[in-house]
């Protein structure tokens, strides 16, 4: 699998959480960029749902994702079907390096050397622009955030905003160094001075790589939601066009887009709509006067079929990629999206990426979470994130006999000491008599109580026992 | 697929008071001005001798085995059909939203459903099955409050708070910013993530203590010891308390009313 590939020049080793978490925090470049573009939007998508009964909608939402995923098999085919039929090429990756193998292969069928890429996250699942240039074909990114994360050889930092972990400052001075524009605040200047550059690169580039937010299988849709054109650009000017997503972004019918739709601009950045949304059906035909002559899309599995096998990690595949969870979460905006190493950062990776690189090298995910319940609050298609994340808890440690642990990397984290201690624990809280013979002698006992405990005392004082337990009282009173 | 709609029992002659095992070692004063409140509304309360803990920290570590062993010897502490009231959303919630599922294909599980729905976070039911009205007895002060994210998320019961205390005329409560944020405990999430969880803690200290209150009111224990142990160790002027002792405090005659 790609995401395990050591001459990557990204490659992170996902179990050093601690220590990227650790350098974050000490940052306050990074607190401070990640609070405010969170807060920010926090507030636009509160906003956005004004005068929305969103309980109803969200419910619409899951319900619409469900349904589609209950179909997944069926839906696929028929997409397959009808894509065919509309005469797009309809290709099936098993994981990273099979879908990189794809689009590589068609890049060389049409003697391809630049590749110009709107923003997928699939494609950064897959590592696709490593793999092609190391196979002599450019890839560059169009959006401009990617295209800020490309030029600093970085990846993106959150799903929706590949850079939001630079200011407008640091972008400058990159931009400065990578490509020579002057030094400047003034983002309207950044901007166009990147749009200048692309353009070039638009018109010369050979293939066209997009992602996916909803592939339709009723009528062969591929839709893509997007804000700069870019997307656009990606998949009508150069002459062949290849799609890739993952297996579950497909839904029955366009009436099913409509309530996703509204959800995801919504929840992501606070638009009622964004400026473009593409919906693609074939390439080019005979008389029209733009479009790519090829259309291909890339289907990807990578770990997510096995994902759909558990009734309750199923619920995962529903996930829309808005990013609302990272922007509500408190962990994400303390440590920021690299912190976590993984393609997807924030609540969403935490229950995601163990699945895609294995329990065991994802093994410090899962616990990266107060269970604040904030993501789950404003999940779009109410995935039950807390509830996922403590059963890829109780997956690392193997701690239920009678649902065993299946997820691959499994049990990794059960540690003998931390084991023994939880059964001992669960020894004299199942036994009430030893807990109050326990609870009480700690009580008078409370002056030895130890001021050091561990990671508490380093920023708190120890909790003080009182001096008689509740059960005590409650005895004295004759209850 | 929507959260099921709360119902809420009538006021009952008997409720069971399941304490917590924070309460029970740390904070055994918000345990029985919990009780107070709810014997001063005509309620007779029992305390099931037997009550240790709801299972929740080792349920949130993946231990699922020891939590349920531990859940398991609180499900036969209520036999009558009385409401199981606690004076946290955080143990409430665990026996609420989560024992259906710990128990599920068990021998318990249909008693663990029946516990579920009839287990309710105390401040929610003394305002909304008790209908509290409490009179301030207190001088005036001004205090914030930090509701957990369980008893906002999984107990819905943020508005409860706030309500209890806009009964109380001298007391002039303030919201802090970010009020719906995370304060950074989590369990043992503070011990598995300290870095995390401090900064976490530190800016939910600067965020009451910036709403000039120096006191702030909570719903659950775990908050409480790990806000107020922050401001403590860092000599922030941040005093907290468990809410049902302050609204014990301010409206007993046997307190003088002081808070």
């Amino acid at each position: 699998m790609s995401q395990s590939t050591t001459d990557n020049p990204h490659h992170i080793d996902v179990k050093e959480f601690h220590p990227r978490a650790r350098a974050a925090i000490a940052d306050p470049k990074v607190r401070q960029n990640f609070r405010k573009a969170m807060d920010g939007l926090i507030s636009k998508r509160k906003d956005a749902f004004e005068g929305w009964d969103l309980e109803a909608l969200r419910d619409l939402g899951a319900n619409v994702r469900l349904r589609a995923l209950a179909n997944l098999p069926d839906l696929l085919e028929q997409l397959e079907k009808k894509l065919t039929a509309n005469g797009i090429y309809v290709h099936w990756a098993i994981d990273g390096d099979e879908a990189c193998k794809i689009v590589r292969n068609i890049c060389v069928a049409r003697n391809a050397r630049t590749v110009i890429k709107g923003k997928s996250m699939v494609s950064e699942e897959m590592e696709l622009n490593h793999y092609l240039e190391e196979r002599g074909i450019e890839a560059l990114e169009s959006d401009l955030g990617e295209y800020i994360v490309q030029l600093a050889g970085e990846t993106p930092s959150h799903i929706i905003m590949p850079a939001i972990h630079k200011n407008t400052g640091e972008i400058s001075e990159l931009m400065h160094e990578k490509t020579g524009t002057d030094l400047s605040n003034d983002v309207e200047y950044l901007t166009a001075s990147a749009r200048q550059q692309l353009r070039e690169k638009f018109m010369n580039a050979d293939v066209g790589v997009s992602g996916v937010n909803f592939a339709v299988a009723e009528t062969g849709t591929l839709c893509l939601v997007e804000n700069e054109g870019n997307g656009r650009m990606t998949t009508t000017v150069p002459p062949c066009h290849i799609a890739v997503t993952g297996i579950e972004k497909v839904v029955g019918t366009l009436e099913d887009v409509a309530p996703l739709l509204a959800l995801l601009t919504r929840s992501a950045t606070g638009q009622h709509i964004t400026t473009y949304f593409n919906m693609i059906s074939s390439a080019r035909k005979p008389g029209e006067l733009d479009g790519p002559e090829e259309v291909h899309l890339v289907l990807i599995d990578n770990g997510r079929s096995s994902i759909y096998q558990d009734d309750e990690l199923l619920d995962t595949l529903r996930c829309i990629r808005c990013g609302a969870c990272m922007n509500h979460c408190p962990v994400y905006t303390r440590v920021g999206g690299h912190t976590y190493g993984t393609t997807y950062p924030g609540p969403i990776g935490k229950i995601l990426m163990p699945h895609l690189i294995g329990l065991d090298e994802g093994r410090h995910l899962p616990t990266a979470s107060s269970l604040c319940g904030a993501c789950g609050e404003v999940c779009p298609v109410k995935i039950p994130i807390p509830d996922l994340l403590v059963r890829l808890r109780q997956e690392s440690v193997d701690g239920d006999k009678l649902n065993p642990a299946k997820v691959r990397g499994h049990g990794a984290k059960r540690g003998s000491v931390e084991a023994m201690i939880w059964k001992g624990w669960s020894w004299m809280h199942a036994r009430p008599g030893a807990y109050r013979f326990g609870t009480a002698v700690a009580a008078r006992l409370r002056k030895l109580q130890p001021g050091k405990l561990g990671g508490w005392t380093k920023y708190r004082t120890a909790p003080k026992l009182a001096a008689k337990t509740l059960h005590e009282r409650m005895k004295e009173r004759g209850q | 697929m929507a959260d099921p709609i709360k119902v809420y029992p009538p006021k009952p002659s008997h409720v069971y008071f399941y304490a917590t095992c924070l309460i029970d070692m740390f904070y055994p004063d918000a345990g029985m001005a919990g009780i107070q409140l709810l014997e001063r509304e005509g309620i007779k309360v029992i305390f099931p001798e037997d009550q240790t803990c709801c299972g929740q920290p080792a349920y949130t570590s993946g231990y699922h085995d020891e939590a349920r062993a531990v859940a398991k010897a609180q499900l036969d502490l209520f036999p009558e059909g009385w409401p199981i009231v606690v004076p946290s959303g955080s143990c409430g919630g665990m026996m609420r939203k989560h024992y259906p599922s710990l128990f599920k294909k068990t021998d318990q599980e249909k008693k663990a459903t029946e516990i579920a729905a009839r287990t309710w976070e105390l401040t929610d039911f003394l305002l909304n099955v008790c209908h509290i009205k409490l009179e301030d007895l207190g001088d005036p002060t001004t205090v914030a409050m930090h509701t957990s994210c369980s008893a906002r998320r999984e107990m819905g019961v943020a508005e409860v708070g706030p309500r209890l205390i806009g009964q109380l005329q001298n007391v002039n409560l303030v919201e802090q910013i970010r009020a719906e944020e995370c304060c950074g405990f989590g369990g043992t999430f503070t011990v598995r993530h300290p870095e995390i969880s401090g900064a976490m803690v530190s800016e939910k200290v600067d965020a009451l203590t910036d709403t000039g209150a120096g006191a702030f009111v909570t719903t659950d224990c775990g908050c409480m010891m790990n806000i107020a142990g922050f401001a403590e160790k860092n000599n922030k002027p941040l005093e907290g308390q468990h809410i049902l002792s302050f609204l014990w405090e301010r409206t007993s005659p046997d307190n003088g009313g002081d808070s």
